[in-house]
């Protein structure tokens, strides 16, 4: 019973780790897509009916995901992380979520201010979320883009900092969030 | 024993063995990495980063410059036509219309769209002549276009933008790219180089063939009695599951009249557009093709064989025009695959890319000031 214990508090919950894989799969499919569809021409349409959808699903994903992070017991940082990193840490934790919600948030009002269809599926389509402008729809749509290059070098900073943990400080940083249980011993 | 960790359970300090455990373990310092190691380790880590940011560019093209985008696409024609503040880059004159579509059921057959079931639904549109200047003399021989979005019952739409020559003539987005280049107009004698039109049919004997199609027949006189097309093929589906093909034409109600040659005004098909529609609404049946297996759809060059199964589906009819100032269709983008449940694409390679085109050139213009159209509000209440 004691081991497991431990076991828990040195890893994120299990529903928690499962949350993060899927959206980390999620985003960086939708990075890919978003920067190669703005490039494409014969895959634009393929792509962009890709993207809409998947942005709607990681909207969904990442309200469930701060719902159960409210309701789950967090593991301690390593001992390895002084108190400037343990803010950095949970700055960027904030940025990412932020941007997670934010950005799909943002996809769906320019297309409502835009008045395209925000077809998911087949018939299935959401309202529309904005007044009809097309200035707005611009400035939002710069916005996308400035915001989804944040969230890509966003993620490379989240995956370096993680490389660094695991390769030279060696903290055991990465077993907190591995799919499989770490015994703590 | 290190510090807590601002979200550290402090319950667990109670539980002795557990906290004894745990710290020992944290505690448990991995062996020093030699310099070089650690050097190797840093170095893997680089690469490891690099690689990521590597792929992210090489996917949105940063490592092939010479291949054709949206942005680049649009580019060209601002080249070729200066930037016109507020406007289409291709097609940017143009006026505004309304009306409605009745259908009378039979396109069920062939597509499930809630649009082919029988009813009437709210049509907004937009003619246009072909080109990138929004003051442009009107012509004869200019492309015409129309541009329709049709609000069906159930909040989905269908876009279309067809133009009023039976084929299209070019067959992939590259060359409609290498054409727009080739057109160029010379900077000292302002017009474009024949020797460089020329090289460029030779080596696209589809666009020649194609533009003779085209001068086999003679422009109409008006926007109201030309037939516009859908160019491109689409994949109907219908309540069955069925697939089949098809392009469509809007053949006017209004009787055919080829043009003359007399001299007009500069605006003489808008002007004539706005008498003819204050006289009485126009009508075009809206008449699906339907395809044979073979019948190429991954080619808008080609005609397909005549005698083809034609379904007249229902009546177009636009009763009523304004200036694009005053019209919400100035701020559609005529996405050409705004398509509703059972309507889908083809594999024609035209049309993601017009997809792609449009919405980079809706998107330049939909941040920048909106300069007063050629066909004012005044001009259509004259």
């Amino acid at each position: 019973m004691s081991a497991r214990t431990t076991t828990d508090r040195q890893q994120f919950t299990g529903s928690m780790r499962f949350l993060h894989w899927l959206m980390a799969a999620m985003v960086l499919t939708m990075l890919g897509i978003g920067v190669a569809m703005v490039a494409s021409l014969g895959d634009y349409h393929r792509l962009v009916s890709i993207h809409r959808p998947l942005g709607i699903a990681i909207l969904i994903v990442v309200v469930i995901r701060f719902v159960n992070r409210q309701f789950s017991t967090l593991p301690p940082f390593p001992a390895s992380m002084s108190s400037q990193e343990r803010f950095v840490a949970h700055a960027s934790e904030v940025l990412l979520y932020t941007l997670l919600f934010v950005l799909p948030l943002i996809g769906w009002g320019m297309l409502s201010a835009a008045r395209y269809p925000i077809v998911l599926f087949g018939s299935l389509h959401l309202f529309p979320i904005l007044p009809h402008s097309v200035m707005l729809y611009a400035v939002l749509r710069r916005t996308h883009t400035f915001l989804a290059y944040l969230l890509f070098l966003a993620f490379v900073a989240h995956f370096g900092a993680i490389l660094f943990h695991t390769l030279i400080v060696r903290d055991g940083m990465l077993s907190r969030m591995v799919p499989w249980r770490v015994r703590a011993h | 024993m290190a510090p807590l960790g601002a979200n550290q359970d402090p319950k667990t300090r109670d539980g002795s063995g557990e906290m004894l455990g745990e710290t020992a373990s944290m505690e448990k310092h991995p062996a020093p990495l030699t310099a070089g190691n650690r050097f190797a380790r840093l170095a893997g880590i680089g690469v490891l980063l690099l690689g990521v940011v590597g792929a992210f560019l090489y996917l949105g093209g940063w490592f092939s410059p010479q291949k054709l985008t949206p942005a680049g696409f649009v580019d060209e024609f601002e080249r070729a036509n200066g930037i016109h503040s507020g406007f289409r880059r291709n097609h940017a004159k143009g006026v505004c219309v309304r009306g409605f579509f009745d259908s009378n059921g039979q396109g069920a057959r062939l597509s499930k769209a809630v649009v082919f079931q029988s009813g009437r639904v709210p049509v907004i549109g937009r003619f246009s002549l072909g080109g990138g200047d929004p003051h442009a003399t009107d012509e004869l021989s200019t492309v015409r276009g129309l541009g329709l979005q049709f609000s069906l019952p159930d909040g989905e739409q269908w876009r279309t933008a067809m133009i009023d020559l039976p084929v299209f003539p070019f067959k992939d987005p590259q060359a409609f790219y290498d054409n727009l280049v080739a057109s160029q107009r010379d900077p000292n004698t302002h017009q474009p180089d024949p020797a460089k039109g020329a090289a460029f049919l030779a080596s696209h004997p589809e666009t020649a063939r194609a533009l003779a199609i085209i001068k086999s027949h003679a422009p109409s006189s008006g926007f109201d009695n030309a037939a516009y097309y859908s160019l491109n093929a689409f994949r109907f589906v219908n309540a069955d599951g069925m697939s089949t093909y098809v392009r469509w034409t809007l053949a006017p109600v209004q009787p055919y009249e080829a043009g003359t040659g007399a001299s007009q005004d500069k605006d003489f098909l808008f002007d004539g557009l706005i008498a003819s529609i204050q006289q009485h609404p126009l009508q075009w049946r809206l008449v699906m093709t339907v395809a044979q297996p073979g019948d190429p759809t991954d080619n808008a060059t080609i005609q397909w064989p005549a005698g083809r199964e034609q379904v007249d589906v229902g009546t177009l009819t636009l009763d009523s025009v304004e200036s694009e100032e005053t019209s919400p269709a100035r701020d559609i983008n005529f996405d050409p695959l705004v398509l509703p449940a059972g309507m889908a694409p083809s594999n024609d390679p035209l049309l993601s890319p017009r997809v792609a085109i449009y919405s980079q050139s809706f998107t330049r213009r939909a941040g920048e000031t909106k300069e007063p159209s050629e066909i004012t509000p005044s001009e259509v209440r004259k």
